[in-house]
C-alpha cells in the first residue's frame, strides 16, 4: 500500500471518529452548549484539557525549538507547564465555584460593570483569534504535505469537520472529541519517540533516554551531541545562558498567559464540583506531561539523527553526496521546508554554523557557507522518515498533528463564540433573547468565528509566528491580573480592574510594536528588534510578565484612591472563596 | 453566605492562603530557582551527559509541577472538610 492510502487511512479514520462522537454528543441547550451540561468528571476533563491546551505550536513547533535553543527553549516547557500550578491554586476552583459560563462574565460581575465585560471580551477575542490562525496554518501545513492536496483545500476540508462537531456539540460535543483527540495526538507522538529511543539509546522510555548512554559512542546521549554539534561550530546544546533576566521573564509571562487564556479556563466550568477542579487541573498536566517529559528527548535526539545523516562517517569526515540524500529530505524540499544550496559546488551537502568564530575552519574543509536550511517546523514531523520507521507511523504523526491542531481550535473557537453569544449578545444587546434563541446565536457565532478563522489560516498575515506572543502577552497582562485580583482581594474596584487591564495592555503592546512594528506593520517599528536595544535585555516576547506586574500595581493604586466595592460584591468575593454550594454551573 | 454561617471563614481563607504561598515557593525555587538562576550553583551535580539544573529545566520542574498541584488539591480537601465548606 502506498504512503498516500496510508495517511488517508489515518487521517479519515480519525476525522470519522470525531463525527461519529459529535453525532452522539449533540447539545440541547445552552449550558450543553456552554459548559457540557457541568457533569464531566474530572479526569475525562484532564484528557480534554490536555488536547485543548496542547496545540499545533505543541506538537508540531516545540520540539524543534528546543532541537534549535537546547537549554534556552526550555523556557517552553515549563512556562506552558507551571501556568497549571497557577491555574489550579489561584483561578480555576473559584471560577468553578462562581458557576457562569465565560470568563468576561465573571470579571463583569465582580467588577459590576459593563465595561470591564467589554474590555475582557475584546482581550479575549483579540487573544483567540491570533491563536486560532496559527491552529488553522498548522493544520493547513500537515495536509499538504500528507495528503498532498493544496494547503487551502486542507483548511476547508478540517473547518468542515470542526464545524461538524463543534456548531453541533459545542462543548459537549468538543470535550468528548478533545478526549479521542488527545488519545490519537499523545500515540502519535510517543511511538516515534519510543522507537528512536530504542535506536539511540536501548531504553524504551524516550524522557530516560534522554540521560542514558547512546550506544553507538558510549557517551551520554547529551555528551555525544555536544560534541557533534561544537564539532560544527554551532553552540553546546546543554550550555548555560548569559541573559537570566529574560529566560525569567519569558517563562513567567508564559506561565501568566497560559493560566489567563480563556478557552482553557472554561474547560474547568464543565466539572461538577470545586474538588474536581482541583483534580482536574492535575489530571491536566498529568496528560500534557506525557507528551511534554518527551518532547525534550525527542529534540536532543532528531537533532542528533539529522546530523548523523548528514555526516555519516562522523564530523570529521566528509558529508553525503547531495545525490545520495535519503528519500525524506527530498520529498520535504518539495513543500519548500528544506532547502539546498550547492555553494560551494562540491556536490556534497555541508552542514554547519556559519559563524565568525568557525569560519577559519570552514575555508580549511573548503565550505562556503551552510547548504542546508532546514525549517525546524518540520522536525517532529520528519521523525518517523529520519529513523526510518514503517510508514503506519508516518500516517500516525499525520494524525496527531492534525488532532492538536483541530482540538485546540475547536477550543478557541467555543471560548470566541461564547464571548459573542452569551457577553455581547445577550449580556449587552439583548438580554431578554430566549435560550432557544441563544442557541441558535451561539450556534451561528461559531460558524462565523469558523469561517474567519478559515480564512486567516488560508491568507495568514505575515506575522503569525510574532501574534502567538501577542496572544500570551494579551492574557498575562490582561485577563490574569483581574481574574485574580477579583478573587483574591474585595478592595479591587471597577475603576481599578478597567484602568489595570488597560494600562497593562497598552502597556504590554506598546512594548511589543517598538520592536515588532506598530499593529505588526513591517517598518514601523521604531527600534530594531536585536538584544542590544531591549530595555534591561527584556525581549518583546518576555513583556507580558512586566504587563502583568503594571496591571496590578494600577489596580491597586486607583482602586485605593476610590471607593470601595458595595457590600454585595464583597459578598460576591466571599462567596466564590468557599466551595459549598456550587451546583452546576448556571446562567443565573 | 454573609451572615450567620457556622463556619469560622476567615481561618479558613488563611489556611487556604499559607498552603498556596508554601505551594508557590516550591513551584518558584524548582524553576526559577533550580532551573536558571541557581543552575550554576548545582553545576557540580551531573546527570546522564549534563547537570541538575539542566535535568530540572528540562523534566523536572514538570514533575514538580504535577506533585504541587495533587498535594493541593488532597490537603484542600482535607480543609474544606475540617471547616464544612466541603461540597455535599
Amino acid at each position: 500500500m502506498s504512503q498516500f492510502a496510508i495517511n488517508i487511512i489515518f487521517v479519515g479514520g480519525s476525522f470519522l471518529l470525531y463525527i461519529a462522537i459529535a453525532i452522539w454528543a449533540k447539545a440541547g441547550s445552552t449550558s450543553d452548549f456552554y459548559v457540557a451540561g457541568g457533569g464531566v468528571h474530572p479526569i475525562t476533563n484532564g484528557a480534554a484539557i490536555g488536547a485543548d491546551w496542547m496545540s499545533a505550536a505543541s506538537f508540531i513547533s516545540m520540539a524543534g525549538l528546543i532541537a534549535a535553543g537546547g537549554y534556552a527553549n526550555s523556557t517552553f516547557l515549563m512556562g506552558w507547564t507551571g501556568g497549571y500550578v497557577l491555574l489550579a491554586m489561584l483561578l480555576a476552583p473559584y471560577l468553578r465555584k462562581f458557576g457562569k459560563f465565560t470568563v468576561p462574565e465573571f470579571i463583569g460581575d465582580r467588577f459590576y460593570s459593563k465595561n470591564a465585560r467589554l474590555v475582557a471580551v475584546i482581550c479575549l477575542i483579540v487573544a483567540s483569534v491570533t491563536y486560532v490562525i496559527g491552529q488553522m496554518a498548522g493544520a493547513g501545513v500537515a495536509f499538504s504535505r500528507f495528503l498532498e492536496v493544496d494547503s487551502t483545500v486542507g483548511l476547508m476540508i478540517a473547518a468542515v469537520v470542526v464545524f461538524i462537531y463543534a456548531v453541533m456539540g459545542g462543548m459537549k460535543g468538543i470535550t468528548y472529541t478533545q478526549v479521542a483527540q488527545y488519545c490519537v495526538l499523545i500515540i502519535a507522538y510517543t511511538i516515534p519517540a519510543v522507537f528512536i529511543s530504542l535506536q539511540l539509546t536501548g531504553n524504551p522510555i524516550p524522557g530516560l533516554g534522554l540521560f542514558s548512554t547512546h550506544v553507538d559512542s558510549g557517551m551520554p546521549i547529551l555528551s555525544k551531541l555536544n560534541q557533534v554539534i561544537t564539532d560544527l561550530g554551532f553552540n553546546e546544546y546543554t550550555a548555560d545562558i548569559d541573559n537570566k533576566l529574560n529566560m525569567v521573564l519569558f517563562t513567567l509571562s508564559l506561565m501568566i498567559g497560559t493560566a489567563g487564556l480563556p478557552h482553557v479556563i472554561i474547560r474547568f466550568f464543565t466539572v461538577p464540583k470545586v474538588a474536581d477542579a482541583r483534580w482536574s487541573a492535575g489530571w491536566a498536566l498529568v496528560f500534557i506531561a506525557l507528551l511534554y517529559l518527551t518532547a525534550p528527548a525527542v529534540a536532543s535526539m532528531a537533532r542528533l539523527n539529522l546530523m548523523t545523516t548528514i555526516y555519516p562517517d562522523g564530523t570529521s569526515a566528509e558529508p553525503i553526496q547531495y545525490d545520495e540524500r535519503p528519500n525524506w529530505i527530498k520529498e520535504w524540499e518539495v513543500t519548500g521546508l528544506i532547502q539546498f544550496t550547492d555553494k560551494n559546488e562540491d556536490g556534497r551537502i555541508q552542514l554547519y554554523n556559519d559563524s565568525e568564530a568557525f569560519a577559519p575552519t570552514a575555508e580549511a574543509r573548503g565550505w562556503n557557507g551552510n547548504e542546508l536550511v532546514v525549517n525546524r517546523d518540520i522536525l517532529v514531523l520528519a521523525n518517523p522518515e529520519i529513523a526510518n520507521l514503517p510508514g503506519w507511523v508516518i500516517g500516525l504523526i499525520a494524525a496527531g498533528g492534525l488532532a492538536a491542531a483541530l482540538s485546540t481550535a475547536a477550543g478557541l473557537l467555543l471560548a470566541i463564540s461564547s464571548a459573542v453569544s452569551h457577553d455581547l449578545i445577550k449580556g449587552s444587546i439583548n438580554p431578554a433573547i430566549s435560550e432557544k434563541g441563544e442557541l441558535l446565536a451561539a450556534r451561528i457565532s461559531m460558524a462565523v468565528a469558523i469561517v474567519v478563522a478559515t480564512w486567516l489560516g488560508a491568507n495568514p498575515p505575515g506575522f503569525a509566528a510574532q501574534v502567538v506572543a501577542l496572544a500570551f502577552g494579551i492574557a498575562a497582562a490582561s485577563l490574569f491580573p483581574a481574574l485574580m485580583m477579583g478573587i483574591f482581594s474585595k478592595r479591587v474596584n471597577n475603576k481599578g480592574a478597567i484602568a489595570g487591564m488597560l494600562t497593562g495592555l497598552a502597556f504590554t503592546l506598546a512594548y511589543i510594536f517598538v520592536y515588532k512594528g506598530w499593529l505588526f506593520i513591517p517598518g514601523t517599528n521604531n527600534l530594531a528588534d536585536t538584544p542590544e536595544n531591549w530595555v534591561l535585555g527584556i525581549s518583546p516576547l518576555s513583556i507580558g510578565a512586566v504587563g502583568a506586574i503594571v496591571n496590578f500595581a494600577v489596580a491597586f493604586i486607583v482602586s485605593n484612591a476610590t471607593e470601595e466595592p458595595p457590600v454585595e460584591i464583597q459578598e460576591l468575593v466571599e462567596s466564590v472563596r468557599y466551595p459549598r454550594g456550587a451546583g452546576q454551573a448556571t446562567d443565573h | 453566605m454573609s451572615a450567620g454561617h457556622s463556619y469560622d471563614a476567615e481561618a479558613y481563607w488563611k489556611a487556604n492562603l499559607r498552603l498556596i504561598f508554601g505551594s508557590l515557593i516550591v513551584w518558584a525555587l524548582v524553576s526559577y530557582g533550580f532551573a536558571i538562576l541557581l543552575r550554576p550553583m548545582l553545576a557540580g551535580i551531573p546527570i546522564g551527559g549534563t547537570d541538575l539544573g539542566f535535568w530540572f529545566a528540562q523534566q523536572g520542574s514538570i514533575l514538580t509541577f504535577i506533585a504541587l498541584i495533587f498535594h493541593y488539591a488532597w490537603r484542600m480537601n482535607k480543609i474544606d472538610e475540617k471547616f464544612g465548606v466541603h461540597e455535599e
